[in-house]
């Protein structure tokens, strides 16, 4: 039985290439870090019982998306199993599907070709999320920074909140990394400007 | 009246829970069953090939180590092995006794991730998982005894290893070889005799010998078919020839067999390890080499048997410190011909189930 | 052991079947024309047995390019080492009919080095996206030139 698609794949190849040459002409400059907003709740000490209620709720059941690229994946997880024990911080579901996730722990070299893709992962979280950009490859393009296809850090596509270096980091730095996540998100507040 | 139907084609993204890394395969199906298949990669492609041309021999130990994270020692092994031959280097003996360790060391370690992934992906969603990373730490203790790296070790040097082991490290591979029978016959218990295991795996995706050979197969895909083709047997290189193990081969090629093959490769590897602990002999680990190392002129392949098939570099030298051409032979890659025409027929979960009994990695895949 | 045959014995059995297909041969591989290719690798599998095409590389010398292609006999455990040489802009017989395994590899090195095969059923990108330009891996191929 023949069967015959209404669009074939290399259309849909087409498709793919116009979308990754928009987005390296929209991504030459890397995102700022959200951390405008500290200096600000600094300044103001009202942080209110609502504030604390909702960053005690947040911070003890942070659920990461598990966006494992390349090798720091088996770093994050090896956290995630039995040995470095992320369920200790409540945090052990990690989960596939963006829509039901809070962190994105980008782990692993990102290319050109996998920068939409990584965008409309982000795009599909709800908020409040943050993104954890782990080892060397995901801060700044790693050992193939000067590579053709590499993105030189994920914060050129979405901001960045915490960045743990290491070529693959040790579990227990990321652990660190995870409880700097932590430190930020006590400090959250429904005061800060969006 | 016939009913009309019209095919759909499905993303497998390449952000999906088990695809292994960033894999996307555009399926069309018809009803519940496959009809085409295409795997789309280079979402991870770096471009390694061309960043080896800017660097020194030496310095190309650290790429190699990202191709295939999971087995890096194994890629060390094969890329120090072919600029040995390139530029005629001989290793002392003890260095090629302590590479053969670490090399089947590696083996078990890959062996134990590409069975606890296949096994996340068939549904048991951990439980073999979490059982197999309790030993895979266990080696990664081992590894980061010697070389103080888990994951990623450059350890292997031209023309030697890198560091000579410390004194406790051969009690604790005594222990861990000791005790590692008992755990291999554990997940055997659990795992292989399973009616539901056997339900999803048994006659799924079968795989005849000459059709494996003629798409270049290697590793446990082909050997599950029925070839007794191993490398290490039948080219052997560095001191695999001093020691006694057999080659596991399968009967049917489905996907129950390359579950099969890595279990018994485990316990082959196993054995060498024994071996090769009782007959290291001491002296140096390292020839002396010069820091910019200028080879003769020419080209070499070298291959080995890395945990996922045949892994060959390819060198051409033009007698400067940096190599002029630098290809990697990526078993992953070349196994993956096979793909669509064992999934075509099948429903999507069988996809999911053949996908991950062939074991890919995708930093080898794209490069 | 892996025999690897001898490149004189391998050249004089070629040219008794083709007569003018192989142009060269020095210690280790044959060397063939690139128009005759399909008909070498045909001869090499069928007489020789060689039914394992462990891999396919290609490197540029800048005036022209070079393929080379390592055969190995599982059932007699013995290789060959095939090369061919081919000028830019030449398109090369693809061997996919004879080799399955043939497929990604003649892909892979028709995105990054831009040799063409002809007879290959699906010949595109298969690791750059569409739309990329040039190709990488050639030597006169510069990231800051391709980007204007």
């Amino acid at each position: 039985m023949e069967i015959k698609m209404p669009y074939s794949s290399s259309d849909l190849d087409r498709a793919e290439g116009l979308e990754i040459e928009a987005l390296i002409k929209a991504s030459q400059e890397p995102y700022p870090d959200p951390i405008a907003w500290m200096e600000e709740v600094r300044r103001n000490i009202l942080v209110t019982t609502v504030d604390s209620v909702l960053n005690w709720c947040r911070h003890y059941s942070v659920w990461p998306l598990n966006l494992g690229l390349a090798c720091c994946a088996f770093e994050m997880i090896a956290t995630a199993v039995s040995r470095f024990d992320i369920s200790r911080f409540g945090m052990e579901l990690l989960r596939a599907s963006p829509r039901q996730a809070d962190l994105m722990i980008v782990a692993g070299t990102l290319t050109w070709k996998m920068a939409p893709a990584l965008k409309r992962v982000y795009d599909q979280m709800p908020e409040p999320k943050w993104v954890l950009a782990m080892g060397a490859c995901a801060i700044s393009g790693g050992p193939f920074y000067d590579s053709y296809s590499v993105v030189p850090g994920v914060n050129r596509i979405i901001p960045v909140d915490v960045y743990v270096p290491g070529c693959p980091p040790r579990p227990e730095a990321l652990l660190h990394g995870i409880i700097m996540l932590h430190q930020k998100i006590d400090k959250d507040s429904l005061l800060k400007k969006r | 009246m016939p009913l009309k139907t019209e095919p759909v084609m499905i993303n497998f993204g390449p952000q999906h829970p088990s695809t292994h890394g960033v894999f996307r395969m555009r399926v069309t199906f018809d009803g519940e069953v496959i009809v085409d298949l295409e795997p789309v990669f280079g979402y991870l492609h770096r471009g390694i090939e061309k960043l080896a041309e800017a660097k020194t021999y030496t310095q190309v130990i650290p790429y190699t180590d990202r191709l295939d994270y999971l087995a890096s020692m194994s890629n060390n092994f094969a890329y120090v092995l072919a600029v040995e031959k390139l530029a005629g280097i001989e290793v002392p003996e003890r260095a090629q006794y302590l590479r053969v360790i670490m090399a089947e060391l590696m083996r078990i370690a890959s062996h134990l991730i590409a069975t606890g992934a296949f096994f996340n992906d068939l549904g048991a969603f951990f439980t073999p998982f979490m059982y197999m990373f309790r030993e895979r730490e266990k080696i990664l203790d081992l590894f980061e005894m010697v070389c103080g790296q888990r994951l990623t070790y450059n350890y292997m040097r031209i023309g030697g290893v890198s560091h000579d082991i410390p004194e406790e490290f051969l009690p604790a591979l005594r222990r861990f070889i000791d005790e590692m029978p008992g755990f291999i016959e554990e997940y055997d218990w659990l795992l292989a005799e399973n009616e539901i295991v056997l339900a999803r795996t048994k006659g799924v995706g079968v795989l005849p010998a000459h059709k494996a050979i003629n798409a270049s197969a290697s590793g446990p895909v082909l050997r599950a078919s029925g070839v007794k083709w191993d490398i290490r047997k039948a080219d052997p290189y560095s001191v695999y020839d001093h020691f006694e193990f057999e080659i596991p081969v399968g009967m049917m090629g489905d996907t129950y067999d390359r579950y099969w093959v890595r279990i018994q490769e485990m316990r082959q590897s196993t054995r060498i390890v024994k071996q090769a602990m009782e007959q290291l002999p001491s002296g140096e680990v390292r020839t002396k080499v010069p820091a910019l190392l200028r080879p003769p002129k020419g080209e070499v392949y070298a291959h080995i048997e890395s945990p996922r098939g045949e892994l060959g570099f390819y060198l051409v030298s033009d007698n400067s410190p940096r190599p002029y051409r630098f290809k990697v032979r990526a078993p992953s890659l070349i196994n993956l011909t096979v793909l669509r025409d064992l999934c075509v027929g099948w429903k999507l979960a069988d996809a999911i189930a053949i996908l991950g009994s062939i074991d890919i990695v995708l930093a080898e895949v794209d490069r | 052991m892996t025999k690897p045959l001898s490149p004189q014995e391998v050249a004089r059995q070629i040219r008794e079947h083709i007569p003018d297909a192989v142009t060269d041969f020095d210690e280790s591989a044959v060397f063939a024309r690139s128009e005759a290719l399909f008909q070498v690798a045909r001869f090499l599998k069928q007489n020789l047995d060689l039914d394992y095409l462990a891999s396919i590389t290609a490197v540029d010398f800048f005036e022209h390019f070079e393929l080379i292609y390592h055969l190995t006999s599982i059932t007699k455990n013995h290789s060959v080492i095939l090369k061919t040489r081919c000028e830019k802009g030449e398109k090369v017989p693809s061997v996919i009919s004879l080799w399955q395994g043939a497929d990604f590899q003649e892909r892979d090195i028709f995105d990054l080095m831009g040799i063409a095969f002809v007879g290959h059923p699906n010949l595109k990108r298969i690791f750059l996206w569409d739309g990329f330009k040039g190709h990488p891996l050639r030597k006169d191929w510069s990231k800051n030139a391709a980007q204007d």
